[in-house]
C-alpha cells in the first residue's frame, strides 16, 4: 500500500486544485502562485543536482531556463499563433494537446544541449572556475537573444497564450496549471530515481573525492556530463513551462538576478536534499508574495533572512537529509520512488 | 600469459626522474612489495598503472593489453584496484554505498533504466546489493554498514577501503601503505585480512609498505627501488641480505 499512498496523493492534490481553479474556488491569483510554485520547485531541484549533489557551483541556471523559455515558445507560436515569421499558424487549434508538450520537450532537449557548454569544460575544470565558466553561459545566452531581433530581442516575444486559448477552446479547464502541475511531478521524479539509483550516486562520489571516484571505476567524465545536461534540460522545462504561464518573455527576466533567486532556494532548502529544495521553492515563493506590500524593502528582507539562516543554520534548512530521513516515521505511510 | 608486465617504464616531471626504466612481470595470484626509501618514486609506480598518469617511456600491459591512453576508471574496469596513501573514503555517504558506488562499471543498465526503473535496473541493483552485503559479511563489516566512514576508528576505515576495492573485483590489487597509521593490533589485523583476501580470492596483491613486518610476513617477492631504479627484487631472505639495500636504508659505512 505504502508503495502508491505518494502517486495516490500526489495525483489527488494535483486534481483537488485543477477541480478548485476550475470552479473560480481559488481565484486566477492563487492559480498564478501556484504555477510559480511548481516552476521554481523544478527550478530548485534541478540546480540541487548540480550545487547541492555534485557539490559545484553554478550560478548560471538561469540561462538554460531562458534557453527553454524561448525554444519551446518559438515552437508553439509557429504552430499555433499568428506570426511574423511564417504568417499564419501551422496547426489548427485542436493539435495543441500534443503541440504543447512536445514543444515544452523540446525546448528541454534544446537547454540541455546548451548545459554542454558548461559540462565540457566541467571536465577539466572545477570550483570557482567553472562557477565563472557558468556565469559566461548565462550571459552569452542573454546577449545572443537580445541580439536576435526576429525573436524581439530585448523588447522580448509574445504570442504563447494562444495556446492555452486553443487548448481551452476544446475543453475548457485550466490547462496550463494542469501541465504545470505534471511538470513538476515530472522533473521531481526523474531527479529522485536518478540519485537513488547507484549510478546517479556516482555524483555524490564526485562531490566527496573525484580521484576516488575515478579510480573505483566511476567515469567521471560520463557522471558530469549526465549531471549537467538533465540539471540544464529540467531548467528548459521550467522555462517552457514559465513562458507560457506568462505568455510573454523577455531576456532580462533570465537573467543573473534570476539564476540567483534559484541559488537561494537551494541553499535555503540545503544541498543535497531533494525535499529540501521543493520546500524552499515553495517557502521562497511565498515569501515573495507574502512580502509584496513591502515593496522593493523585500530585496532587503529576504537577504536578511538569507544572511540569518547562513549563520545560524549554514547547512539550510534540510541539511543533506530527506524528508524521511528527518521523521522516519513518515516511512510507514509511503515511499518515494 | 602474465597478468602484469611493465617494460622500461620511465616518468619524468620536468627535470625529475621520478621513475627509471622500471619493469615487473606479475603473475596470477602472487603477493608482492615494493618498497624503498621516501620520495623513491613507489606511488608514481602505482599512479602510473592506475592511470593517473601516462608514461614518459616504456609500456604497461595488463594481461596483454596495453594501457597507453586509458583513463582510470578504464583501467579500474579491466580488473586493478587500488587503496590509497591517506584514506580516500567518501566520508558523506556511509559504508554500503561506498561499496555500491565501486561497482560503477558493471552497473549493467543505462540512464533510461534508471528513469524507468525497469526490470533490468531492478535485477542489477539487486545483484549490485547482494555483493556489497556479501563482502561486508564477509570482512567482518556487517555492523557499521550504514555508518559514515568519517565516524569510524582508523583501522575500520582502513578495512572498509579495502573492502571498497575488493567490491571491484580485481585481478591486481594494489594496496599503497595499507598499515600506515595503524597501531599495532591493527597492523596484526591487517595482516590477516590480506592473508585471507589472498587465500580467498584469486588476486594478485602489490603493494607498498614501510612496516617491514607486514612485508616480511605475508610477502613471497619483493622489489625495492631508490630514485626511481629497481636495485633489488628477489625472496625476502635475499632482500635483507642485499648490500644495494641496506645502503640505500641506512647510508654508505665509507665516508
Amino acid at each position: 500500500m505504502q508503495k502508491h499512498t505518494v502517486t495516490i496523493g500526489v495525483f489527488a492534490l494535483i486534481a483537488l486544485i485543477a477541480v478548485l481553479a476550475q470552479f473560480n474556488v481559488l481565484d486566477a491569483y492563487y492559480v498564478s502562485v501556484l504555477m510559480f510554485m511548481g516552476v521554481n520547485i523544478i527550478l530548485a531541484t534541478s540546480l540541487n543536482l548540480v550545487n547541492g549533489y555534485m557539490g559545484e557551483f553554478s550560478c548560471g541556471h538561469g540561462g538554460f531556463m531562458c534557453v527553454g523559455a524561448y525554444v519551446s515558445s518559438l515552437c508553439t507560436v509557429l504552430m499555433f499563433s499568428k506570426n511574423a515569421i511564417l504568417g499564419a499558424p501551422l496547426l489548427p487549434p485542436s493539435m495543441t494537446f500534443i503541440g504543447f508538450p512536445l514543444a515544452l520537450l523540446v525546448g528541454s532537449f534544446a537547454a540541455a544541449i546548451a548545459g554542454l557548454v558548461v559540462a565540457i569544460p566541467s571536465f577539466k575544470t572545477r570550483g570557482d572556475y567553472l562557477a565563472i565558466i557558468t556565469l559566461a553561459a548565462n550571459y552569452i545566452v542573454i546577449s545572443a537573444i537580445n541580439n536576435m531581433e526576429i525573436i524581439g530581442g530585448p523588447r522580448g516575444f509574445m504570442g504563447m497564450s494562444a495556446t492555452e486559448v486553443g487548448m481551452k477552446s476544446v475543453l475548457d479547464i485550466p490547462w496550463v496549471l494542469i501541465f504545470t502541475m505534471l511538470g513538476t511531478l515530472g522533473s521531481v521524479w526523474l531527479l529522485r530515481r536518478f540519485v537513488s539509483s547507484t549510478l546517479g550516486k556516482g555524483v555524490s562520489a564526485i562531490s566527496q573525492d573525484e580521484i576516488a571516484a575515478e579510480i573505483m571505476s566511476v567515469d567521471t567524465n560520463r557522471m558530469k556530463l549526465i549531471a549537467f545536461m538533465l540539471s540544464s534540460g529540467l531548467a528548459g522545462l521550467a522555462g517552457g513551462l514559465y513562458a507560457h504561464i506568462l505568455g510573454y518573455v523577455n531576456p532580462q527576466s533570465f537573467d543573473i538576478m534570476r539564476s540567483t533567486e534559484i541559488m537561494v532556494m537551494v541553499y535555503l532548502g540545503g544541498m543535497g536534499s531533494l525535499s529540501g529544495a521543493a520546500l524552499a521553492a515553495v517557502l521562497f515563493t511565498v515569501l515573495m508574495e507574502a512580502l509584496r506590500f513591502l515593496d522593493v524593502w523585500k530585496w532587503v528582507v529576504i537577504p536578511l533572512l538569507l544572511i540569518l539562516l547562513m549563520q545560524f543554520r549554514p547547512e539550510g534548512l534540510m541539511g543533506n537529509k530527506e524528508l524521511a530521513d528527518l521523521f522516519p516515521k513518515l516511512r510507514k505511510f509511503y515511499s518515494f520512488k | 600469459m602474465s597478468l602484469l608486465e611493465i617494460n622500461g617504464l620511465t616518468r619524468r616531471f620536468g627535470g625529475l626522474i621520478a621513475v627509471n626504466d622500471f619493469n615487473i612481470d606479475l603473475g596470477e595470484h602472487e603477493l608482492v612489495a615494493l618498497i624503498g626509501p621516501n620520495g623513491a618514486g613507489k606511488t608514481t609506480v602505482f599512479n602510473l598503472i592506475s592511470g593517473f598518469y601516462q608514461p614518459s617511456e616504456g609500456s604497461i600491459k595488463l594481461k596483454g593489453k596495453d594501457t597507453k591512453g586509458l583513463r582510470p576508471h578504464q583501467v579500474t574496469a579491466l580488473g586493478v584496484a587500488r587503496t590509497f596513501q591517506g584514506i580516500r573514503l567518501w566520508g558523506e555517504m556511509h559504508v554500503l554505498d561506498n561499496i555500491r558506488i565501486a561497482q560503477h562499471y558493471r552497473l549493467g543498465y543505462s540512464l533510461l533504466d534508471c528513469f524507468l526503473r525497469t526490470k533490468n535496473y531492478v535485477h542489477r541493483e539487486k545483484a549490485i546489493d547482494a555483493i556489497a552485503w556479501e563482502l561486508l559479511e564477509a570482512m567482518d563489516l556487517k555492523d557499521v554498514a550504514y555508518e559514515l566512514p568519517r565516524n569510524l576508528p582508523y583501522g575500520v576505515q582502513r578495512r572498509v577501503e579495502i573492502a571498497r576495492a575488493m567490491s571491484v573485483k580485481p585481478s591486481l590489487l594494489l594496496l599503497d601503505e595499507p598499515a600506515a597509521g595503524l597501531n599495532s593490533s591493527d597492523v596484526e589485523g591487517l595482516i590477516k585480512l590480506v592473508r585471507w583476501i589472498y587465500d580467498n580470492f584469486p588476486v594478485t596483491i602489490w603493494m607498498i609498505e614501510h612496516q617491514m613486518k607486514v612485508v616480511m610476513s605475508l610477502c613471497t617477492r619483493i622489489k625495492v627501488i631508490d630514485f626511481g631504479t629497481t636495485i633489488a627484487d628477489g625472496s625476502p631472505d635475499e632482500i635483507q641480505k642485499n648490500h644495494a639495500v641496506i645502503k640505500a636504508y641506512l647510508g654508505d659505512d665509507t665516508i
